[in-house]
């Protein structure tokens, strides 16, 4: 009986892991929790209980991310996508953090299929993770970094600097 | 340790393994652009054996209709279909008809029983309850390596009731401390809910140490036998226990449907913690009396269908013989435990060795993510579960959160265990860990 072949199925793995999420992977960008907020999100992964808690800064003028730092743990995809995201966000003023995260969102849920040009051409490096959209089961991993990213926005554009609930115990 | 022998590990004959395997067509197929499935998941859902669907197709295209109700011929041919089923789940287990609840599965079983204890803990039941009824000052006692289904059902009673929630503590070796016991199983202790086998370490408990203990302070027992119903021979009333919950798709039967096991006189007097048609004898608009056991906990219409596929299921793997599973369990097992052994940087989570163990073997990759471990064994075929597989505790406990864990069925074969051996010893070189 032939089992554990090297099929078809390698092929897709190599669009999945993409060189530029394996570097990310191994040397995440901006991991590291800042000692002052405006605003905290610690978000988990029901299926893998893989978490993340990030926290951001806003300009003083408000309209503006100025710098994020996040600690977690969790898979190649999940790390490097808030890897790439800390890259592409920090200085964004808030509207065009909010854009970034529906365009990724729409990347994630294309199934394989594409995106618009102009949506793949904003989101730069991100755009390596077009890969993950072929395997539903990972969406979220790639997904995590991004709903802390709203998350903690949103609570630091409301003023709401209070530290995100973490379980007792965890 | 007591009752933790294992049989004389043998694999079933080849032909005769070649012929189950014929009876689990998805056994069969490709996945992932063309590398053919290995099928390592039995732990969270074993797949069902032609017989099962055959009987299920029977029932529903012959004699399908509401039990307990009705007069016709149908309804008469489904009901004499559904307590059969009855008698059969019940021989499986070692039990009477009588002392088996049909419910939706292990997690369905324990809630039921929770919500039970709950009513009896308000008065319900009257003073024949008062021996399931917990209050400030009780203690319901847990483990470490319980699956969420036999945790959190639990502490939320604790919460309820005001009861103190305590636990055993899971060693390094993923077995339980049951050194412990004489501390945490104090004079208070109402209920000890612990599992017959880890879903993570694969460790068996030694279930009869942990009965001496509970009876030994008056304390209602509740054995979680998810994971060994299907995978080895399981006398509940042999094993002392109070109650014990079990499930249809771990045991090759469908989704959807399990069993509360409880002894005949405790459920006698337990009042039923669900409502409706059916478990009831006599209403008016102000209350009810209920029917006595197992009917009164089986409120609303059953999955009848289901109930007949799995009782197929529980007599295909009687026919087979449960200690011959254990046996072909064991010695793939041993096979896989031996060729862990020998991977560098991958750490067993759970004993090394096959006594008072399952085919459930939980790895960590020293430097790669079960996600990514997973995604890369899912390409080359083997169907292995990654993360927390529904119990975080006992990962925390063996300081780590996530696993990669194989369970094996009686339908593995020894060049699938050889295969997936083989396949963990690439999976740190493919992510260029370890070079």
């Amino acid at each position: 009986m032939g089992v554990g072949g090297f099929g078809a199925g390698l092929g897709s793995m190599e669009q999945l892991y993409q060189q530029l999420i394996l570097d990310h992977s191994r040397r995440p960008h901006g991991k590291g929790l800042l000692e002052a907020f405006d605003g905290e999100s610690f978000q988990v992964n029901p299926t893998c209980g893989d978490q993340v808690r990030l926290r951001v800064t806003l300009a003083p003028d408000g309209a503006r991310l100025a710098t994020l730092g996040w600690d977690g743990q969790g898979c190649s995809i999940s790390q490097a996508s808030i890897s790439v995201m800390n890259d592409l966000v920090a200085g964004l003023a808030l509207p065009e953090v909010a854009a970034l995260g529906e365009a990724f969102g729409l990347l994630m849920h294309s199934r394989g299929r594409g995106v618009p040009d102009q949506v793949a051409d904003s989101l730069g490096d991100a755009i390596a993770f077009e890969g993950v959209s072929q395997y539903p089961m990972r969406v979220k991993c790639a997904l995590l970094g991004w709903m802390a990213l709203k998350d903690a926005v949103a609570k630091a554009a409301a003023g709401d600097s209070s530290p995100a609930h973490v379980p007792e115990g965890i | 340790m007591t009752a933790l022998s294992m049989p004389e590990p043998a694999l079933i004959p080849e032909a005769e393994l070649a012929a189950i395997r014929a009876d689990f067509p998805i056994l069969q197929r490709q996945v992932r652009g063309g590398v053919p499935l290995v099928y390592l998941d039995s732990g969270a859902t074993t797949q069902r054996p032609t017989p099962v669907l055959h009987a299920m197709e029977d029932f529903a295209t012959g004699r399908n209709a509401a039990v307990h109700r009705g007069a016709h011929a149908l309804a008469e041919e489904a009901t004499e279909d559904y307590e059969e089923a009855r008698g059969d789940i019940a021989r499986f287990v070692g039990a009477r008809p009588e002392e088996i609840v049909f419910t939706s599965g292990t997690t369905g079983a324990i809630n039921l029983l929770v919500s039970s204890l709950d009513a009896a803990s308000t008065g319900r039941g009257g003073p024949a309850a008062w021996q399931f009824a917990l209050t400030r000052g009780d203690r319901i006692v847990v483990t470490q390596a319980e699956h969420h289904s036999n945790l959190v059902p639990w502490q939320e009673l604790a919460a309820r009731s005001g009861a103190e929630l305590a636990w055993l503590r899971v060693g390094p070796d993923g077995r339980l401390r049951l050194d412990d016991l004489s501390q945490v199983v104090t004079a208070h202790t109402k209920v000890v809910a612990f599992t017959h086998a880890s879903n993570v370490t694969g460790a068996v408990t030694d279930v009869a140490t942990v009965v001496a203990a509970a009876k030994g302070v008056g304390a209602l027992t509740v054995l979680d036998a998810a994971q060994t119903a299907g995978h080895m021979p399981v006398d509940l009333p042999g094993l002392g226990v109070d109650f014990a919950a079990f499930s249809g798709h771990k045991t090759l039967g469908p989704h959807g449907v399990g069993a509360l096991y409880g002894r005949l006189d405790l459920l006698e007097v337990l009042p039923p913690g669900f409502y409706g048609g059916s478990m009831v004898e006599i209403v008016t608009m102000t209350e009810a009396t209920f029917q006595p056991p197992p009917t009164r906990f089986e409120a609303g219409t059953q999955p009848v269908t289901e109930v007949i596929g799995w009782a197929a299921a529980v007599r295909y793997l009687s026919e087979i013989g449960m200690a011959r599973v254990e046996a072909h369990e064991a010695a793939l097992t041993a096979r896989l435990l031996a060729g862990v052994a020998g991977v560098p940087g991958v750490r067993l989570l759970g004993p090394p060795g096959i006594d008072g163990r399952l085919g459930c073997v939980a790895v960590e990759f020293d430097g790669v993510h079960p996600h990514d471990a997973g995604q890369y064994l899912d390409s080359l075929g083997f169907a292995v579960r990654v993360g927390h597989h529904c119990a975080q505790p006992v990962h925390r406990a063996l300081g780590t959160h996530t696993s990669t864990r194989a369970t094996l069925g009686v339908y593995n074969t020894p060049a699938e265990v050889d295969a997936y051996a083989a396949a963990l010893a690439t999976v740190r070189p493919y992510f260029g860990v370890g070079e």
